[in-house]
């Protein structure tokens, strides 16, 4: 009879062995994953101090492993909050220690994705990393770090301090990973592309392992604000939840500890869902058994008075900054924006911000181009599971005068607490009612802008044609009338002309 | 003295078209000129205002007018193409030069007016002639297809550079073409007491070996299919100003027979026309019962034909007995013949045996 053992395994064991949940799945796909996962991280910090952000990222060539494989040194510097010094050991060198583990929005949410790189980049080539980073005071701290795979701990192999003349703020991670950059480039360069656009205040610069510089400089210093932390709110709540706030709270009834860890609930709405949920008002929340939690929680859900999430844990990009970001990037000939207001799936707020643009550096091709990102990533694979293309694709859109040759590209941001992805790789948002019906109401108020610019267009055109017509034939009439008819001087058509434009043709 | 005033008769006929263009012209720039959008009006063409005219014999057009003004962005570019028509074919008749349908579609080119197609042009100049009520030979322009004219028959010119030369139609064998300069000759004189029109060259060609002029007496005319408007109206000349009778000799099926046809009573299409008809004129053959009488080689009838027999026999210009019988006889037999079909009896039978007993029976 065999043996089994039983063992616990790290986190960073975990992810170890699961890689491809991370989006690790193969060399082209990691390189992608990676420096996606350190300029969102770079983005957040700079964010959160309400700074445009500033990034550098290089990518060099270090030498081939096998066919398509290669080695590659990835360096990514930002401007940002800066990680202060007995945290970065931990924040680059251990899975699941993080500052993301808080109710409001943010890129990623497991805070796994920067260390997973890293991880990534150890197994494959098993070197160092190296981190500098300074939150601006009188010192940098550079450190040469691993990863205890098996422990989960950050192995410090060196350490060092410099004098912070120029009281630079700010982190580089610069680590080697095995990656196929040539396959991977074009989303690479997709990912910058569209990054850019749904981060105009920021400036982007990356350096391809061939040299190329890609440089992607901001429009505006205006930024959105950043999101507040908030609570949960009752709808969006579990058993294990609730198990956590029953252990932490300091409140010693049920009406203060609705009251105080639940969003939007204050005293009158505590009473009255106690009333309905038959529970105690004084009741100690430590008392409650393993039932009673499992009842409140279906209580919880089933309360209708509960007022709807506040999107003040949101930080959407905003019609303005969004429209720059289009205009940026797309150059279009016409753009309209439109944000929804928030509104909540299963108690999680979320706001859609939805675009078209027509025309300019917009490719003409069958189909529309179409820009997927939630809480500003760009979205970049499986295009066709996600829930905004299922509506796009289920619109009428000869409705809104679109023929199917036009080069138009629509754009679809949902930002939120929780963004409902389908799936762990994070590439595609779940087809949900709450959801789907905020895209497609937000499409069809932009589409119905964009009918109007396209009638007011086809307008001008006709006029156009038309009015070309008339100079171009009664000339003719006049001056053959006047041959025919013996005469010296053709009769002047100038009036006739005027007479045929039509009221409010001029500005064209 | 005859001479003079059939000359002068060209003349006159020259100095009418020069005026209504000019006057045409000037409708046009007096509009202009008084800060309107021209327009003009002219006669429907449409099928509904077509007529057949039992008087006349002939169909014509209706009351019903339709107006082309340049003030609708629809009729400006026709409009347009109509005036600069009516300027071109002035220039042509001023100098008294010719010009084919296809050479005004290319000349237009040269005043930045292009046509879509020749088909677009041709309509333009079918307008011209329906607001002038003129045809556009007489404002010199004619089709490109040709037919020709043998026997005994001389004309003198009256076109530039030939005025007062004469020829006779028999000076050369393969016959004169009905071209600009022998539509506007003068008939001079004739020894011909008749006028035999054949649809197709090659029994045109076997008439003149085997001196069918001579034997019978005629004016030999080659309408080449469907007869050209020119040569229609030459026929009916050789009839009106010669008195000669006319005897059509087409293929015997239905197509043949509206050859015939339409050098009688004329077509549709040429509505707003006159003095292209010869009423007169006799159908001699092939007849459907002429494929029975003389047990000729034939083919089936197609449906197309069947259609087209349908089709002709609820025409106003058919319905004279001798028409409707032939068209039964036709449908009855399923069975057409071409007027080659003649040479099983030997290469002359139809000009010694056929053709006198049809000029015989229809005269």
């Amino acid at each position: 009879m065999a043996r089994v053992t039983f063992e616990e395994i790290s986190a960073a064991d975990f992810f170890y062995r699961n890689r491809d949940i991370a989006g690790f799945t193969n060399p082209s796909r990691a390189i992608f994953a990676a420096i996606r996962e350190l300029v969102e991280n770079s983005l957040d910090a700079a964010e959160s101090l309400k700074i445009p952000p500033d990034i550098y990222v290089r990518l060099s060539y270090e030498g081939a492993v096998g066919t398509g494989t290669q080695v590659y040194r990835l360096r990514v510097e930002d401007n940002g909050i800066g990680v202060p010094p007995r945290h970065i050991p931990s924040a680059f060198g251990q899975i699941l220690f993080g500052s993301k583990y808080k109710l409001k929005q943010q890129r990623g949410t497991f805070g796994l994705g920067g260390k997973m790189a890293i991880l990534y980049g150890q197994i494959t080539t098993h070197k160092p990393a190296c981190v500098i980073s300074s939150t601006g005071m009188s010192k940098i701290y550079k450190y040469k770090l691993m990863i205890d795979i098996q422990r989960n701990r950050p192995l410090i192999l060196d350490r060092k301090i410099m004098i912070n003349k120029t009281r630079w703020r700010g982190t580089i991670v610069e680590f080697s990973l095995e990656g196929d950059y040539f396959r991977a480039m074009p989303k690479i360069l997709e990912y910058f592309k569209q990054t850019a656009m749904v981060n105009p205040y920021a400036n982007l610069t990356f350096v391809d392992p061939k040299g190329r510089l890609y440089k992607f400089t901001r429009v505006t210093t205006e930024m959105p604000d950043p999101p507040k932390e908030t609570l949960p709110h009752p709808y969006g709540v579990d058993v294990e939840l609730l198990q956590r706030l029953i252990n932490a709270t300091p409140y010693r009834n049920m009406l203060e500890f609705l009251r105080y860890h639940f969003h939007r609930v204050g005293d009158k709405t505590a009473q009255k869902f106690l009333e309905f949920s038959n529970i105690r008002p004084s009741k100690n929340p430590k008392r409650l058994s393993h039932e009673e939690i499992v009842r409140l929680m279906h209580m919880l859900k089933k309360f209708k008075e509960f007022l709807p999430p506040d999107a003040s844990c949101l930080s959407p990009l905003g019609e303005n900054l969004l429209r720059a970001g289009i205009v940026k990037e797309l150059k279009p000939e016409f753009v309209a924006v439109h944000q929804r207001r928030p509104a909540t799936y299963a108690g999680h707020p979320f706001i859609v911000e939805v675009a078209i643009a027509y025309g300019g550096e917009i490719p003409k091709k069958e189909g529309f181009v179409i820009y997927r990102f939630a809480n500003r990533i760009p979205l970049l694979y499986d295009e066709a599971s996600d829930v905004s293309v299922r509506v796009i694709n289920s619109m009428n859109w000869r409705r809104y005068k679109v023929a199917p040759d036009m080069p138009i590209a629509i754009l679809v941001h949902i930002c939120s607490t929780k963004v409902p992805y389908k799936t762990v790789g994070k590439e595609f948002i779940a087809d949900r009612p709450e959801v789907r019906r905020e895209i497609a109401n937000g499409l069809r108020e932009v589409a119905r802008r964009l009918r109007r610019f396209l009638t007011r267009r086809e307008h001008v055109y006709r006029e156009k044609k038309r009015l070309g017509i008339f100079s171009k034939y009664l000339p003719k009439i006049a001056q053959f009338s006047t041959q025919l008819a013996g005469k010296e001087k053709a009769p002047d058509v100038k009036k006739l002309l005027r007479s045929v434009r039509r009221f409010g043709t001029e500005e064209t | 003295m005859e001479r003079k005033r059939r000359k002068s008769l060209v003349m006159e006929k020259r100095k009418e078209v020069l005026t209504s263009l000019e006057s045409l012209g000037a409708r046009i720039y007096e509009q202009m000129d008084k800060g309107f959008f021209p327009s003009i009006e002219m006669p429907s063409r449409s099928t509904e205002n077509i007529y057949y005219d039992p008087n006349v014999r002939q169909f014509i057009l209706g009351g019903k007018k339709v107006r082309r003004s340049a003030r609708n962005i629809r009729h400006l570019r026709p409009f347009t193409q109509l005036v600069w028509t009516a300027f071109f074919s002035h220039e042509l008749t001023m100098h008294r030069k010719t010009s084919t349908l296809r050479d005004v579609y290319y000349s237009a080119q040269a005043y930045e007016m292009s046509f879509k197609d020749q088909q677009e042009s041709n309509n333009i100049i079918t307008d011209l002639e329906t607001v002038l009520g003129l045809s556009r030979e007489d404002f010199n322009i004619f089709p490109e297809e040709r037919s020709a004219v043998f026997g005994d028959l001389t004309i003198e010119y009256t076109v530039p550079g030939y005025e007062g030369k004469r020829l006779n139609l028999t000076s050369h064998p393969d016959g004169v073409m009905i071209g600009p300069a022998l539509t506007s000759a003068e008939f001079v004189k004739t020894t011909a007491d008749k006028v035999i029109a054949i649809e197709k060259g090659g029994l045109f060609t076997r008439f003149i070996e085997e001196s069918v002029h001579k034997k019978f007496n005629a004016i030999l005319v080659l309408t080449a299919g469907q007869a050209p408007r020119a040569t229609r109206h030459f026929i009916r000349r050789l009839n009106r100003e010669l008195k000669l009778p006319v005897y059509i000799f087409t293929d015997g099926d239905p197509w043949g027979m509206h050859i015939a046809m339409v050098i009688i009573s004329g077509s549709a299409n040429a509505a707003h026309l006159r003095e292209l008809t010869t009423p007169d004129a006799k159908w001699s053959g092939v007849w459907a019962t002429d494929i029975v009488n003389y047990k000729l080689p034939t083919d089936p009838l197609d449906d197309v034909d069947v259609k087209r027999l349908y089709e002709l026999q609820r025409d106003p210009r058919y319905k004279d007995p001798l028409w409707q019988r032939e068209i039964k006889t036709f449908l009855k037999i399923k069975r057409k013949a071409e007027q080659e079909a003649f040479s099983r009896y030997g290469l002359t039978y139809i000009v010694d045996e056929y053709l006198p007993a049809k000029l015989e029976e229809t005269s």
